[in-house]
């Protein structure tokens, strides 16, 4: 059955969403939520990817034998702390970028650098 | 869902609201896929800090989003045409759950069967990340470190003397209004503290470790500071302290793979720590989510105060220039402003 490949194609949907938003918007607070729901559905992906079927969460106890794969859930769960370190230091240029520029709208920011180059 | 109503919504305020809410929904999805250490950390990093940050960044930028000034085509058919072939590519995975999928072949039957007489640590993620791909964790740490020093480089401000007699009466009211949520988070704190440490210490038998430890820890003293203000966080939680931690956090786990170097073993081999090799295993463990720990909560702490340093002294800055305007540094950011106001001009004109 096709259908028991659900879990990709929600993976691809969430991911075309993320990417529509970075490439689409202008705003760059706008575009890094982008990059965020564009990075949770490579989460989602990885562990997905690890589930096995009646198995549990992989932690060792009597009388389990099966366990989901570990080794994406170690990926990910490092994945996610560094994620959002680098989201910081992303809305941290933002910030410094409003403050340089006075607006986060990347095609004014382009105007300005227009006139800039003009002028020298 | 979520994700569809954030494309479509233009006021920042809600899009960061909708990112918790999506946040907290993949979490709980992670626990549906039986992964409890990666929905622990998406809950505290997906709901919490990272909506947090993003406030804290609108404030500085503004909350609405400028209109779109030209159709999305051209974005839509590439988007489109990179999901299709995606999910072309998807029709060769094994199926979803399936036990003879490629991916369970591999390492991880190894680290499955035989993880608790090598290592001793009944939970496998806490064994694989702080034992197996040590030196892979190693550099992560080392990213979120530089991370910091990144954030911190970017937005720390020199250290000067401000008025506190005006702040004081503003904290004052802000403390009446809000008694209720003050007194119950007061009250909330220590046990946030304390179930930080719990997380930290037990993430050997339990989900839990150094990472999601880290952000629970940092999430507290994140919450005194917007009860309290600033100014009293950065009295209490000193800047240099919480800088050295950081540092301290990535040398400690550095150190444990000299140590081990030094005697005459691999790199973060942690069986000669200790006469018993496993006994080794656990020290090592614990030596490292401790320093892992510790640099987390301290960039999670640097991040987050120099993002509301940096608006605070936005907002003074605004409140000089509108009062007096004789001082150097308001006559540069006011040059600053008129050259701007030009800029703006400029556009104008060129729009006309």
């Amino acid at each position: 059955m096709v259908l028991g490949l659900y879990n990709y194609w929600i993976v691809v949907l969430l991911m075309m969403i993320g990417f529509y938003i970075v490439i689409a918007h202008g705003n760059l607070i706008k575009k890094l939520v982008g990059l965020t729901i564009f990075q949770t559905s490579v989460f989602i992906f990885y562990i997905s990817m690890g589930n096995v079927e009646n198995g549990s969460a992989p932690i060792l106890a009597e009388g389990l034998s099966r366990y989901s794969n570990p080794l994406p859930h170690v990926l990910i769960l490092t994945a996610i702390v560094v994620g959002i370190a680098t989201t910081a230091l992303g809305l941290a240029l933002v910030v410094r970028i409003k403050e340089s520029y006075g607006s986060i709208e990347e095609d004014e920011i382009q105007i300005q650098d227009q006139l800039t180059e003009d002028k020298t | 869902m979520i994700a569809i109503a954030i494309v479509r919504t233009k006021d920042l305020l809600a899009v960061v609201m909708l990112t918790g809410i999506y946040g907290l929904l993949s979490a709980s999805f992670f626990v549906v896929l039986d992964a409890v250490d990666v929905a622990f950390t998406e809950a505290a990093v997906g709901a919490g800090i990272s909506g947090l940050l993003m406030l804290a960044a609108i404030t500085m930028t503004g909350r609405t989003e400028a209109p779109k000034r030209h159709k999305p085509l051209l974005a839509l058919l590439v988007v489109f045409v990179t999901g299709g072939m995606l999910i072309y590519g998807t029709l060769d995975m094994p199926y979803f759950g399936s036990f003879e999928a490629p991916v369970h072949q591999h390492v991880a039957p190894r680290y499955i069967n035989d993880s608790m007489q090598e290592v001793g640590v009944p939970n496998i993620v806490t064994s694989v990340l702080a034992s197996y791909r040590a030196f892979d964790t190693l550099g992560e740490v080392a990213v979120i470190f530089t991370a910091g020093i990144g954030v911190l480089s970017l937005l720390s401000l020199p250290q000067r003397r401000r008025s506190y007699r005006l702040d004081e009466s503003k904290k004052e009211l802000m403390h009446e209004q809000h008694m209720v949520v003050r007194i119950v988070s007061k009250t909330l704190i220590p046990f946030i503290l304390l179930f930080a440490l719990y997380v930290q210490f037990h993430g050997d038998f339990g989900p839990g470790g150094g990472f999601q430890a880290g952000v629970i820890f940092a999430a507290a003293i994140i919450l005194y500071a917007m009860l309290f203000g600033l100014d009293t966080a950065k009295r209490v939680f000193n800047q240099t302290l919480i800088q050295l931690i950081a540092a301290i956090g990535l040398l400690l786990y550095a150190s444990v793979g000299v140590v081990s170097l030094f005697s005459g073993v691999n790199y973060l081999d942690y069986n000669v720590l200790a006469d018993d090799p496993v006994a080794g295993q656990h020290l090592g463990i614990l030596l490292i989510e401790l320093g892992v720990g510790c640099t987390v909560a301290a960039v999670m702490i640097i991040i987050f105060f120099n993002f509301v340093g940096r608006r605070e002294a936005q907002q003074d800055a605004n409140e000089q220039n509108s009062t007096e305007l004789n001082n150097s540094h308001e006559l540069k950011s006011t040059e600053l402003k008129s050259t701007e106001l030009n800029n703006t001009k400029q556009n104008n004109r060129e729009g006309e």
